[in-house]
């Protein structure tokens, strides 16, 4: 393994990441809120057929990235009213979403599949940092929606752990009727941080209809959106461990992919395995340290809050 | 909880209703066919004639009807297969790995007694269809057991494993040499097909269905094991305290659960195809998670929800000549399985109009 493959390797491990990263930062979010949502990948996949249409029909591809975000806080925004309001089942509300989200993409993108998209984000470099030895080539010389991930990680991390809102976010999550008694509001935080979630998702689908297919084809979220949930277990809740989390993932995906390029003598079936194979490799492993470690999702994570029962 | 300006409020019912328990899965289905009738008017089709050709050409004619029942049986018997599981409230989200290692392990029988009479052949197929899927529950079940790994996403992510093993079997080494290099395996000998009814194609996977229905049914309301499961799944703590060994039962319930739903693909491979062939299966692992909580997780009517579906399945694929995408037919189950969510509150609350009731008496004590 020389250095230039070395590079490309990681550079596509960020870029593979990417989406996984968005989802990731979404569902984080939304859980420590309390609300478990597996529809992450219909919200994905909405997400990446919508902004994939609006990007091709105005020619922008800003304008796909608003839609699926749109799109995907209006997929979420059904799941919070669910549970939230209803107090509906958190886990067969979200596999609804999923199954809706993949009828629904599949629905609207019928007569898109296989068209090119003329105005994908391109790579930009960044002035200076670009130039730094090794790690230039492989952040710094990314498409906006990469570095607008790099803003976000640390915008959510002092959200989570260095503003009131955060603290009320995670008091909401952890404990909801102390919270409610101390004035929270906790059915408006939980429906705001559940459609926050899903506009994360969103972008995440159009990163892969908008940049690193670009195009859209049925299914194409391929189970991104359930390893960004393992994700979430994996970070801890934490947006940083997911960054990197997301380009260890993205770094799977990447290197099966630059496998097959070279003379490998695997299946290339083989090699399409090896991101769910090595998710649940690691959700073994996590779940044992995190186990030992005491460290435990918040702890209303899937409960309803019903005022009348606290 | 106050709804519309406190013009309606919610009050929790004593029991849960048994009125609203048919009527919202009812309800549910027609307001799903509503967001249909929306989604296809944005796309300039008629909703009213669609829905009519639908319903009648799965349920109107004979080869419709038929074809209905063909559909139904993957639906039924993955739909029970989850539907054990989640009566303990594990998540096998995992049916259609199961389903295609199950149709995996009865076409390795298939393929190498290739000689042999019937009544060896399908009774061995049954067996590894069985062990295929159940094996493929079984891994996950392991960590779930004794590290409380989470199975929604184990489960999850072997579906792919699985499909792309699949995938690599009929791309590689299994592939028909006379097969004109299709990605298929050879045809099975006659001894490997499961007989059919009549000249039609409904296959005896339909019995197997309807028997192990039946079974669950005695399993889950008349055995203590079936007591056990659904203690376990409403209260761990209570079960731990009873003395009920939770561990081995998530053993025992995965393992049963992912031998159901690999019958679902012997069924499929033995009954229908006749070999195994990629992509043999449009999500029946997914359809059942909804056909089993449409149902109640009530194993009889679960055989009932995996008719309507199998027809909703051949009605949406008649329909795509009319240039309505098959996907419709995804897109309204899961609106089904949202409404159904919705409507359960209905089960748990009473909805009343204007006057709030008295509310002196209700709940506990604030605080903890």
């Amino acid at each position: 393994m020389n250095y230039d493959f070395l590079v490309a390797v990681l550079a596509t491990a960020v870029v593979a990441g990417t989406p996984i990263l968005y989802a990731a930062l979404g569902e984080i979010v939304c859980e420590r809120a309390g609300i478990l949502n597996l529809g992450v990948e219909g919200m994905m996949l909405v997400g990446a057929v919508t902004g994939f249409i609006a990007a091709l029909s105005t020619g922008n591809p800003w304008a796909g990235v608003l839609m699926a975000l749109l799109a995907g806080g209006a997929m979420a925004s059904i799941h919070a009213f669910l549970t939230v309001s209803l107090k509906a089942n958190q886990v067969v509300s979200g596999l609804a979403l999923t199954l809706f989200g993949t009828g629904l993409s599949a629905y609207i993108g019928k007569a898109y599949i296989g068209m090119p998209l003329p105005n994908p984000f391109r790579p930009v470099e960044v002035p200076v940092l670009s130039e730094i030895p090794f790690l230039g080539a492989i952040l710094f010389r990314n498409d906006p929606l990469v570095y607008l991930s790099f803003l976000l990680v640390p915008l959510l991390w002092f959200l989570l752990f260095g503003t009131r809102a955060g603290l009320n976010m995670r008091a909401v999550g952890e404990n909801p009727a102390a919270a409610d008694s101390l004035g929270v509001n906790v059915f408006a935080t939980r429906y705001m941080y559940v459609i926050i979630g899903g506009m994360l998702a969103g972008i995440g689908g159009a990163y892969l209809s908008l940049t690193y297919v670009p195009a859209w084809m049925e299914n194409m979220v391929a189970g991104r959106g359930w390893i960004a949930v393992a994700l979430v277990i994996f970070a801890t809740w934490n947006p940083v461990n997911a960054l990197i989390g997301s380009y260890i993932f993205g770094g799977i995906h990447a290197l099966g992919f630059r496998l097959q390029t070279l003379d490998v003598s695997v299946s290339p079936y083989f090699l399409k395995m090896l991101p769910y194979l090595f998710t649940i490799a690691v959700l073994i492993f996590v779940t044992r340290k995190n186990n030992l470690n005491r460290i435990g999702a918040p702890k209303a994570l899937g409960l309803a809050y019903d005022r009348e029962e606290r | 909880m106050k709804f519309g300006g406190g013009l309606i409020t919610l009050e929790k019912r004593a029991a849960p209703s048994p009125v609203m328990a048919v009527l919202v899965p009812v309800i549910s289905v027609v307001l799903a066919l509503l967001v249909g009738a929306v989604f296809l008017k944005l796309t300039g089709q008629g909703p009213f004639p669609i829905y009519m050709e639908m319903f009648s050409r799965a349920f109107g004619t004979r080869y419709g009807l038929s074809e209905t029942i063909v559909k139904s049986i993957p639906l039924m018997l993955a739909g029970l297969g989850v539907a054990v599981a989640f009566r303990m409230q594990l998540w096998n989200i995992g049916g259609e790995g199961q389903l295609f290692m199950g149709a995996f392990a009865a076409t390795w029988v298939a393929l190498n007694f290739p000689d042999q009479p019937a009544w060896f052949l399908l009774p061995l197929m049954f067996f590894a269809g069985c062990v295929g899927g159940g094996v493929w529950g079984l891994i996950p079940a392991l960590p779930r057991a004794y590290m409380g790994v989470n199975e929604i996403i184990t489960t999850l992510m072997l579906n792919y494993v699985a499909i792309l093993w699949v995938e690599y079997l009929v791309y590689g080494p299994w592939k028909d040499p006379q097969g004109y290099n299709f990605p298929l395996t050879a045809k099975f000998s006659a001894g490997a097909i499961l007989p059919t009814l009549g000249d039609s194609r409904i296959h005896a996977g339909l019995l197997f269905g309807l028997t192990i229905a039946v079974v669950l049914w005695v399993v889950f309301n008349r055995t203590r094991w079936g007591y056990e499961i659904r203690v376990i799944g409403d209260s761990p703590g209570a079960a731990r305290f009873a003395g009920m060994n939770i561990p081995r039962n998530i053993l025992v319930v995965m393992a049963v659960s992912g031998a159901v739903c690999g019958l679902a693909g012997m069924a499929e491979v033995s009954g229908l195809m006749h070999r195994l062939q990629p992509g043999f299966s449009p999500g029946y692992g997914y359809t059942a998670i909804i056909i089993a909580w449409l149902a109640k997780l009530n194993p009889l009517a679960i055989v009932l929800v995996a008719f309507l579906f199998g027809g909703l399945q051949v009605g949406g694929y008649i329909v795509q000549t009319s240039g309505v995408p098959a996907t419709m037919v995804a897109m309204l189950q899961g609106s089904v399985l949202f409404f159904i969510l919705g409507g359960d509150i209905l089960l748990r609350y009473r909805l009343r109009w204007r006057r709030p009731p008295d509310t002196t008496v209700k709940g506990k004590e604030v605080g903890t």
